[in-house]
């Protein structure tokens, strides 16, 4: 009789550190915010419940054009890091064997042993209008002034699609890895083209891969602050800053709070069309990941 | 160019590096025939099938179908489809475009692909599975789709990479037949390559057996079983009893072999000093009465040490005189020694003819 | 994403607790101020004297207020904001207590500036803020190159185009006020007046815009454009201006023409502080004129501190007197405090700049 309250105390005891954490760290703060995004502010140190900072998002087209802006470039962004992941996934899970491949591997990693602070100024360091690039077009005489690559969209893209590569490839050369050899072979086999092979067989294959890495990447994307901040123009917000702003320096955490939580719905709203849109389920896309 | 033949091999010779994989073959096949390469693992006949698919490239000689040389011809673009030891099915395709792949690759419209893939499928006896995914199939079905996937292209030869192997016994038992048969219908050129001799043996009209990259022989199945050219093929092709010994002078024509106990086994064939003697365990014949083995110019006496009942494949082990191991021969399933006995004593002998004999 | 803003909050509170548990062994003085208030030095001496440990964290005004926000004023003993962020900030959270002035050597302050200082920081009749340090934000030119410019909207002059700099925050909004013009000052008390006349520098800035190179964040990203050429004007903090100069003369901090703007830092204690008593001593510690000038010297900045300035090293000095003529002294727009409300304000046409292209 008194075995099963000991099993389940010591139940109880082995689980309590993840149980804290999980609920310490990941679901009180969204309650929190949660609630906090539902206050309006109506005088000094007086707050009421209300959707009004919620409606802030949807009435003034600064937010909710920052905010489309910021999914539109994410979305981009994650496109082109697929675009460039697969073939190096391709080469590391198909080609590369052994000690090469352990190598590369720990290529795409190296970037991320140093902080994303310290990545993002190693291409300011790059672009710049008196950086490395522009000085060596410069001095090659492929242009005739200093050129100045910093502070634009495509900077922007550049430090987050870098940023965004090994979480794509990783997934990438696992799905690509459990293609058997002897399928891409039938394909060929069969009378199909480099691309129908791709098309048909590889690609479908390595959807699981492609979908989580896709999630991965965009919404790491779509959550960075540091790479936007330092490589961005004067003409790109990106949505996390609108929320730095209300939190830092508005003061106001309410609707930094609101701004919080309608990222979090709204992208993965998105995920949740993309998953609907390639036909895989949450489940196998994670097993995969 | 018309060609009676719809496969040549010329002189073909393989190398990874120093190591010969494949070391000047030649073969043709013949249109309609059901061709094996029969080899142990290693012996080469994976590469060799592999360059006639065209996944592997000869370091030398020529491969022709139909007449037509296939050297720099990439494997999408031969009239040669495989089935490969894995099935290599496409997971992420139905059953029917699986089936329909091919024919689309080929620019077929879907329709019509699609029409001929389920034609097809009928054929090979899948009605109705076009919609499956072929996950959901058993081991014969998806060994049907693998074939119906080649031969709806309609290729000059289909190629056959131990397709049996992962089947269990019973299903693998059937499946030889059903190939078989399936290659009569279809009245395709199948090159197959196995390590498993009944396979080839059940289903080729000729059949090559390959060792450390070269032909050891190649002929009919009853030839290879009762004319085998070299020692490998003896003891690679069916059960045999494999003695060595020293040749010796005897008269007739025959050969006689002393073996290392003295004792002396006659047969034929050729050796100089070392020799190597097979014998079929159901050329060995068995009588409690010696008398009626007395015109055989090999007989023994011994006592039975096992009994391996196999239904019509049981045999004994003899233990005899004068040999190191016990000799083997086929159960009689009928007479006064079907009911043999362990330990029982039994008096065994065999012709000349019945006795092969190589040069060690 | 949420979790990573989540969880940044919550290591600011973690570690604020940290800090709180081990408050208790020595005593101790938890400094929230800005970088270079405090040397070594000086709390190596202040140490010495009291027996107090002095415990620094640097930040900025925004931080400030949002760090003391999230422990409802727990965590630090002593805050140095601006004099212009504590009323308001104080009116909506309630994170400073009452200063007892009593505890001051009033004295050792430069007496106008204590008071201009403890007006804007009384809220209900209470003062909460005395002044520290005090600079400017005016212009930092490379006079070689744009020997012209002159005003803030001369960082808008197509001649520089992709050459010139500005901050996306506040100060930037009220200087291109002034020098269109306008007396934003004089709008705070009126939010929809404000409001109307924030639209209207948020268009001048919105055409400046393709004028301007980046938005500056921090000073060493500014310095180091400025030092390689690729800005060549920028409104900024003199004590940066007087930085460059001191390397290169023909980089020089100018006043402009509608006026610099003069902030003040001050001393302010937060409302859960657990040593005011140790806040105290630094405050009347920090305003003697021997220290007060060592820490002037090392922030690069002037001191509110009565009689210090004749202990200031005469580069400095010659670098002010260059740069403020007597009219521009005169000129100087000393910041009213913020009412609550118009950050809002600002913050909307901020975006609006950034956001726009």
């Amino acid at each position: 009789m008194t075995a099963k309250p000991a099993q389940r105390l010591t139940l109880f005891l082995l689980l309590a550190p993840a149980v804290l954490w999980l609920g310490l760290l990941i679901v009180l703060p969204h309650v929190e915010i949660l609630v906090l995004s539902f206050s309006e502010r109506v005088a000094p140190r007086v707050y009421a419940f209300g959707l009004g900072n919620y409606l802030e998002f949807f009435t003034e087209p600064l937010y909710w054009r920052t905010f489309a802006r910021t999914a539109f470039m994410s979305i981009l962004v994650t496109a082109l890091t697929l675009v460039l992941a697969f073939p190096i996934a391709l080469y590391i899970a198909r080609v590369a064997q052994g000690r090469l491949k352990a190598m590369l591997l720990l290529l795409c990693l190296l970037p991320f042993w140093v902080s994303e602070l310290v990545r993002t100024l190693g291409w300011m360091i790059l672009l710049r209008e008196t950086g490395v690039i522009s000085y060596v077009l410069l001095a090659t005489g492929l242009t005739e002034q200093r050129v100045e690559f910093l502070y634009n969209d495509g900077a922007v893209i550049l430090g987050l699609v870098y940023g965004g590569l090994l979480f794509m490839i990783v997934p990438l050369a696992n799905a690509l890895e459990s293609l058997e050899p002897a399928i891409v072979e039938a394909g060929y086999d069969l009378g199909g083209s480099r691309w129908t092979v791709l098309r048909r067989i590889v690609i479908p294959h390595a959807m699981p891969g492609i979908v989580a890495g896709s999630i991965i990447v965009f919404m790491l994307t779509i959550g960075n602050f540091a790479t936007p901040v330092l490589l961005g123009g004067k003409n790109g917000l990106w949505f996390t800053e609108q929320i730095y702003a209300q939190f830092i320096t508005r003061f106001n955490w309410p609707q930094g709070a609101a701004f919080g939580m309608l990222l979090l719905l709204l992208s993965s709203a998105i995920v949740w069309l993309g998953l609907r849109l390639t036909g895989q389920s949450l489940g196998t896309t994670l097993k995969q990941a | 160019m018309a060609s009676s033949t719809d496969l040549d091999i010329v002189n073909v010779t393989k190398r990874f590096g120093a190591h010969a994989a494949v070391d000047d073959v030649s073969f043709s096949v013949a249109p309609g025939e059901f061709f094996s390469i029969l080899g142990p693992s290693g012996c080469g006949k994976t590469t060799l099938m592999r360059m006639i698919a065209g996944f592997e490239h000869p370091t030398s000689g020529d491969i022709r179908i139909r007449g037509q040389s296939m050297l720099g011809v990439p494997a999408n673009k031969r009239p040669v489809n495989m089935v490969f030891q894995s099935l290599a099915l496409f997971p992420m395709m139905s059953v029917g475009e699986n089936v329909a792949y091919g024919l689309t690759c080929r620019g077929v419209s879907r329709a019509e692909a699609e029409e001929r893939a389920s034609r097809m499928l009928d054929r090979v006896g899948l009605k109705g599975f076009g919609e499956r995914r072929v996950t959901a199939l058993s081991g014969g079905q998806r060994q049907r789709v693998a074939i119906a996937r080649c031969l709806v292209l309609e290729p000059t030869l289909v190629l056959l990479d131990e397709p049996l192997g992962a089947l269990d016994l019973k299903l693998r038992e059937h499946m030889k037949i059903e190939l078989k048969q399936l290659q009569g219908t279809f009245n395709t050129t199948f090159a197959y390559i196995t390590h498993d001799q009944s396979e080839a043996l059940v289903m080729s009209d000729r059949i090559a057996v390959m060792n450390q990259g070269r032909f050891e022989q190649v002929g009919s199945p009853r030839e290879l079983y009762h004319n085998p050219e070299t020692p490998f093929v003896a003891s690679f092709v069916g059960e045999t009893n494999r003695w060595q010994g020293e040749a010796a002078p005897a008269s007739g024509g025959a050969i006689a072999v002393r073996l290392p106990s003295g004792a002396v086994v006659q047969g034929q064939g050729r050796a100089a000093s070392g020799a190597l003697a097979f014998v079929r365990p159901e050329a060995v014949a068995l009588a409690q009465d010696p008398a009626s083995l007395s015109t055989l110019p090999n007989r023994f006496e011994g006592r039975v040490s096992a009994v391996l009942f196999d239904g019509a494949a049981s045999s004994l082990l003899i233990d005899t005189a004068g040999f190191e191991q016990p000799v083997r021969a086929v159960l009689p399933q009928a007479g006064p020694l079907a009911g043999i006995h362990v330990g029982a004593p039994v008096h065994l002998g065999w012709t000349a003819d019945a006795m092969k004999v190589f040069a060690a | 994403m949420l979790t990573k803003r989540a969880s940044l909050k919550l290591a600011t509170a973690l570690a604020a607790l940290m800090v709180a548990g081990s408050a208790h062994a020595a005593e101790k003085l938890r400094l929230l101020t800005w970088s270079g208030y405090a040397p070594q030095e000086v709390i190596d001496q202040f140490t010495k004297e009291t027996g107090i440990e002095v415990e620094v964290t640097t930040s900025n005004n925004e931080e400030m207020i949002s760090k003391l926000r999230a422990t409802q004023g727990a965590g630090f003993d002593l805050a140095q904001p601006s004099q212009d962020r504590i009323a308001g900030p104080q009116a909506e959270f309630g994170i400073y207590k009452p200063l007892d002035m009593s505890k001051l050597k009033s004295d050792q302050f430069i007496g106008s500036m204590l008071e201009a200082t403890k007006k804007n920081t009384t809220v209900d009749g209470k003062v909460y803020g005395v002044p520290h340090i005090w600079g400017t934000d005016g212009l930092v030119v490379n006079t070689k190159a744009a020997p012209k410019v002159a005003d803030y909207n001369d960082l808008c002059d197509p001649a520089l185009a992709g050459k010139t700099s500005f901050r996306a925050k506040r100060p930037a909004l009220i200087a291109f006020a002034f020098a269109n013009g306008m007396d934003p000052f004089a709008a705070y008390s009126d939010p929809k007046a404000y409001a109307a006349m924030m639209d209207k520098v948020g268009a001048k800035l919105a055409e400046c815009k393709k004028n301007v190179k980046f938005f500056w964040e921090g000073s060493d990203q500014l310095l180091n454009a400025v030092r390689s050429g690729e800005i060549v004007a920028a409104m900024a903090w003199d004590t940066g201006g007087w930085k460059l100069n001191a390397e290169n003369p023909d980089m020089k901090f100018i006043a402009p023409k509608s006026g610099a703007l003069g902030w003040v830092d001050t001393f302010a204690i937060p409302s859960k502080g657990r040593n005011d008593d140790a806040a105290y001593k630094w405050i009347n510690f920090n305003m003697r004129p021997e220290i007060a000038a060592k820490v002037a010297a090392a922030a690069g900045n002037f001191t509110a501190s009565n009689g210090a300035d004749k202990l200031m090293q005469g580069k400095l000095k010659d670098q002010f007197a260059e740069s403020f003529p007597k009219a521009a002294i005169d000129n100087i727009r000393w910041y009213p405090a913020v009412p609550a409300g118009l950050e809002e304000i600002e913050g909307k046409v901020l975006d609006r700049l950034k956001a726009g292209s």
